[in-house]
Order: C-alpha cells, then structure tokens, then sequence
C-alpha cells in the first residue's frame, strides 16, 4: 500500500478507479436485499400466512371447493391452448424473422411486441368491440351460434394475444445469432427440410423455446386484465384462478382467496424454480436471448 | 449424416415429449368441454348487482331443491355478481344472462334501450314494480362512533372522511346520492343552492370512490380507510357480521329512501335457449313466503313478511323512506337531473378537490 497509485498493477488500477468504496458497495448491495425482501418476500409470506390463518382445514376446504376445482380447471385449459399456439407462432415468427429478408421486416418486429405495450384492459375491451352483441362479427356469430365473449373462447382468445410476444422474443436473437450454417450443411448433405428442421433447428433452440414455453406459460396462468373484461365473472364457468381469487375476496372470504392466490403463488415459485435450473445448465444457449 | 445420428435420439425424444405435451393438453381441453356439457341438465345464469352474492347463493339451494321435487330435474344455477351498471354493460354486449336481478331500474332499462334483448313491458310482468324485496341506504362506522355520526349533517363536518362508491357506475351509490339529496332538500327547505353547497360538502370529504358497492364497504372495513360508508342496508349488515361485530355500528339516519331492486327475464337469451318457463319460474319463486324468509335472512327487507322470522325482521328499522316516484320524479327524471353527463353529480364533483 505505500506503492505510489501509477505504480500499481495496472489492472488492479484500473479496477479500483471503477470501483467504488467498500462501504457503498456494501450499502448497495444490503439496500437490493432490503427492497427486495419488503417487496416481493413479505407480499409472499403474506399470502401464505393469510391462506392459512383459518387452519388447514379451511385451507383444503377452500381449494376443494367446486368453483374453484372449475377455475383451477379453466385456468389449466385456458393455458393448453394458449400456449401451444404461442409456441407455433412464435417458432414461426422466428424463423420467418431470422432466416429471410422481406420488405416491413422490422414492422413485423414491433407488431409482435405490441402486446408487451399494450394495456391487457383494452385488449379485452377490443375484443369485447369485436365479437360482442353489437361487435363487428355480431351477425356471423349469431348466424353460427357461437359465442367467444363471456365464455372460454373469450378467455383463450385474451390470453392468447397477451402471451403472444413471449417464444418469439426468446427465440428470434437465438436464432438470428446462431446463422444458417448448419441448417445448410444439413441440407446440402442431403436432409429434407422436415429432418433438417427436427434434427438441426429444434436441437438448436430447444433451450431457448423451452425457456420462452415457461414464462408464456406462466403469463397465461396468471392473466388478470383482459381476461376480466371478457369473462363476464360466472362462478363455477368463466373465472380463472386471478379472477376467483377476487370474486372471494369481494365476498368477505379472505381466506379463500388468499387460498386460492397461494396456488397462484406456488405456480410462480415452480415457474421460478425451473427457470433458475434452465439458467444455471444452459447458460450458453441461453445466452443469446438473454443479452437481448 | 454424421451429426444426424448423433443428435437423433435426443430430437426424438424432445419432439415425443412436445407431442405428447399437446395431446394431453388437446384431450384436456376435450374432456373439460365434454363434461361441460353432460353435466348440464338445465343450466340457468343469474345475472346480479354486487352485495347479493349471499342472498342468491341460499336463493339457488332453496329454488333448486324446490324444482327437483316438483320436476325431477337437476338445475346448475350461475351466478356473476359486479357493480349494476356493469352488469347491464356486459349483458347489452353479449353476457348470456337468463335473467337479470339488478340495484336499479335504470340498469334494465339501459339493456331494453340500447339491445332490446328484454320487452319494454318488464316491469309490469311481476308484482311490486318487478322488485321482490327492497332495502334502504344506512351508515356503518366504527365501533364507539368515535367521530359522533348520526345523521346526514354529521357527513359534511370538516375532518370526517366519507365512503361511497362512484353513482356514474355503481346503483348503490345513486341511491345513497338521492338519499343525501333528499335529506339536505328537506332541510334547507328546497333552497336549491344550499342542496348543492350541501352535496358538494358531503364528496369534499370523500377520498375515494369505488366503482361498486362491494368494493366501498371492503376500502371501508377490510382496509380500514374512512370515518364512515355509506351503505346499503344489507351490506352494512354484512360487512358489521363478517369483520366481527366489535369492530362497527350500523346507524341510522333520520331520513333515507327506499330502494327497489328489480328482476327481469331476459327474453331474446331464454327464448334461444328454451329457459323461458325455468326463469319465469325463479324470478316467481322469489315472491314466494318461503324465498321471502331468505330474503329477510340476507338483510334485504321482504315485501311478505308472513314467513319470515320475526327475529329476522326486528333488524329493519322504521324510519322515514324517500321515495324515487313520488319525490323525485321517477328514475328518468332523477338520472337526468342528477347523473346523465353533465348533470348535477358531475358539477359538484371534481377529483382531488
């Protein structure tokens, strides 16, 4: 330490000019823990120390009730159809967008974020201006019986479109950055685009579509907004998890709902868990989209 | 093929895995249809206003039993419970509701105007003007009254903070506006002026307005903000019941008005689906002593009292009760007075003032 400041190991040099003292870098990194615990722990804790305040048997009672087996059930349906075709269309999305130039390429690119900018509230009111009573496709509704608002299609439909960006997102800077080579290797040596696309490309990107199928998922359970406005709120029929837990607690059933958000809770601590497992195995091939 | 065989194995697995992640959720997604519709002998949705989310799930049990013993036939009652005026929104744009039991007959005459899936005549297909029980707009504050409250003058003193929800979107608060309306009337002996300075002291002390009854009385109650909420008689009720009984007093004012829920079948959604006789036969059954007694369980005040528990009954003060035909005009006239844009409500009501 009596070492004159230039005559320092450079680098160590240059890392101690970027960094700063001891002590703030202490106090930053308590702060994180502190904000951190206050905001996302303690709103944890209390939804698991709420769902339980009535005893385990409320607990149960409240979960093994028939509305909400059917929300937990709607809520599971509305996910396996969202999400698969989310993950169709985003595995085509990418691939369009990574592999080929085409005129309003980068419009293609904004469009498929619009529902990260756009309000899920006014999602389910367009929706609810399309395909309602007096909605721009009223009479071909009618004319074929069907309903989509304020009933399951409605649902799929909102969630559908608030999930769309999530596989694309993930999976257009992996594919843009890992290239064509081998896909074109594969095809020159003879694969018919079908082989190449299942022993090349999907390889290539599982991680990444895996990664973008779970916080899709994730999203699509846990949708509030535009499945609010579209659901109409009958019990036992079209509410979701998010939706039922406010029906209980508009019903002075605090418990209940707070039961009900602890199932919420607990799919977003799973999401979390495996998350964290994709991060910490496939860093590399995650690597791409997680720059982004 | 070199690195085809290679990574074969592994693709397959990954692609039987995906396959079988779809099928499972196709035939899931079949098997939840499927059963929606065996398990449906005769489906009927009640669409209702916010606090009688008690009152029609003890309605359904009673009416259901009643059916199956007369018919035989099972019933799968629905219900969705929101503020009023949203409700009839959601009906006008396509909620398949097979009959509609609101806070407020304008509610239902929004949905006769603007879809015309309900006759005009609705309200003359049922006694008491279609209202098969009625109730009243009291106050409920905390437990010791610590701010003194007992009447509609103590609501605009200086430092008393008031909860009532939105009268643009909420019936319940359109009662409770009317109700304060006719009480100040009353008391500056229609000096108009003093009315509105009145009104306007009585939203100067309220911080937040929800957008349903429901959600006025849980910012009240659950989350403890305000002196005091103004309410419908079987919320107040409700809420004093649910929170523990020590925690609030319900008051009673010198003056209020008489509320009058209505009930209608929606006709365009039951003669589609051929529920017609079903949900004639539910709004009637309403009517009946022995939905009558429910009626007066739940806190709303029977038309019939002849089943009812005299217990039950001892809980509905007499007090003076405005009425909306004879001192207001009718609804037509009180909304275009007082809530139409523009209107009475919108000049003495500015947010954050």
């Amino acid at each position: 330490m009596t070492k004159s400041f230039l005559q320092r190991d450079p680098i160590q040099r240059d890392r101690d000019m970027v960094r700063e003292s001891r002590l703030v870098e202490r106090t930053l990194i308590a702060l994180v823990f502190v904000i951190l615990a206050l905001f996302f722990f303690a709103p944890m804790l209390v939804v698991f120390v709420e769902a339980g305040r009535k005893g385990l048997l409320a607990y149960f009672t409240a979960i093994a009730d028939p509305e909400t087996k059917s929300a937990i059930k709607m809520t599971l349906m509305v996910a396996t159809l969202a999400v698969p075709i989310n993950a169709l269309f985003g595995l085509a999305a990418a691939w369009a967008i990574a592999r080929f130039e085409f005129p309003l390429k980068n419009l293609l690119v904004t469009l498929i974020d619009l529902p990260f900018s756009v309000s899920p509230v006014v999602v389910g009111l367009s929706f609810v201006v399309l395909f309602g009573s007096r909605g721009y496709f009223a009479p071909l509704l009618v004319q074929y019986n069907l309903q989509i608002i304020f009933a399951w299609p409605g649902l799929v439909l909102a969630t559908t479109f608030v999930t769309f960006p999530f596989v694309a997102r993930e999976l257009i800077p992996l594919m843009q950055q890992q290239g064509v080579e081998d896909e074109e290797a594969a095809l020159t040596l003879g694969a018919c685009p079908l082989k190449m696309f299942l022993t090349v490309t999907l390889p290539n990107i599982k991680w990444g579509l895996i990664y973008g199928i779970l916080l899709c998922n994730a999203r699509a359970m846990g949708e509030f907004g535009a499945v609010a406005v579209v659901s109409g709120r009958i019990r036992g029929m079209t509410t979701t998890l998010p939706l039922q837990v406010e029906v209980l607690y508009g019903g002075f059933d605090l418990s209940g709902a707070f039961a009900i958000a602890s199932i919420l809770a607990g799919l977003a601590l799973v999401t979390l868990i495996i998350k964290t497992v994709l991060e910490w195995r496939h860093a590399a091939d995650l690597a791409a989209s997680q720059r982004h | 093929m070199l690195s085809g065989h290679k990574s074969s194995p592994r693709t397959r697995s990954l692609a039987r895995l995906l396959f079988a992640g779809l099928l499972c959720g196709m035939s899931f997604g079949g098997l939840m249809t499927g059963t929606a519709q065996a398990q449906a002998p005769a489906a009927m949705l009640n669409v209702s206003y916010d606090p009688t989310r008690e009152l029609y799930k003890a309605i359904n049990a009673a009416f259901a039993a009643e059916w199956k013993t007369k018919t035989g036939q099972t019933l799968d009652l629905k219900a969705s419970h929101a503020g009023s005026g949203a409700q009839a929104r959601a009906i006008i744009d396509g909620l398949k509701a097979d009959v509609v039991t609101l806070a407020l007959a304008p509610d239902i005459d929004a949905i006769v105007k603007q879809s015309g899936k309900i006759a005009p005549d609705w309200q003359k297909r049922l006694p008491n003007n279609s209202s098969p029980y009625l109730s009243t707009i009291l106050f409920l504050v905390k437990k010791g009254n610590p701010k003194g409250i007992k009447d509609w003058d103590d609501l605009v003193k200086p430092g008393v903070q008031v909860i009532t929800p939105n009268p643009k979107t909420s019936g319940g608060a359109r009662w409770n506006y009317l109700a304060a309306w006719g009480f100040a009337q009353k008391k500056f002996g229609g000096d108009e002026v003093k009315v509105v300075e009145f009104i306007k002291a009585l939203f100067k002390n309220a911080p937040v307005l929800d957008t349903g009854a429901r959600g006025s009385t849980l910012t009240f109650a659950q989350r403890g903000i305000g002196d005091v909420l103004i309410a419908w008689e079987n919320d107040a009720f409700l809420a004093f019941e649910e929170f523990g009984t020590d925690r609030f007093e319900i008051i009673t004012p010198s003056l209020s008005i008489l509320a009058e829920p209505p009930v209608a079948v929606v006709d365009q959604v039951v003669d589609a689906n051929g529920n017609r006789k079903l949900a004639e036969a539910y709004l009637q059954f309403l009517y009946t002593p022995a939905a009558q007694k429910i009626i007066a369980k739940n806190y709303l005040r029977p038309i019939d009292k002849s089943a009812a528990d005299a217990n039950d009954l001892k809980r509905f003060k007499d007090l003076p009760l405005l009425q909306i035909d004879r001192d207001f005009g009718g609804w037509d006239q009180a909304n275009k007075k007082h809530f139409v844009d523009g209107a009475s409500f919108d000049q003495i009501y500015s947010p954050g003032k």
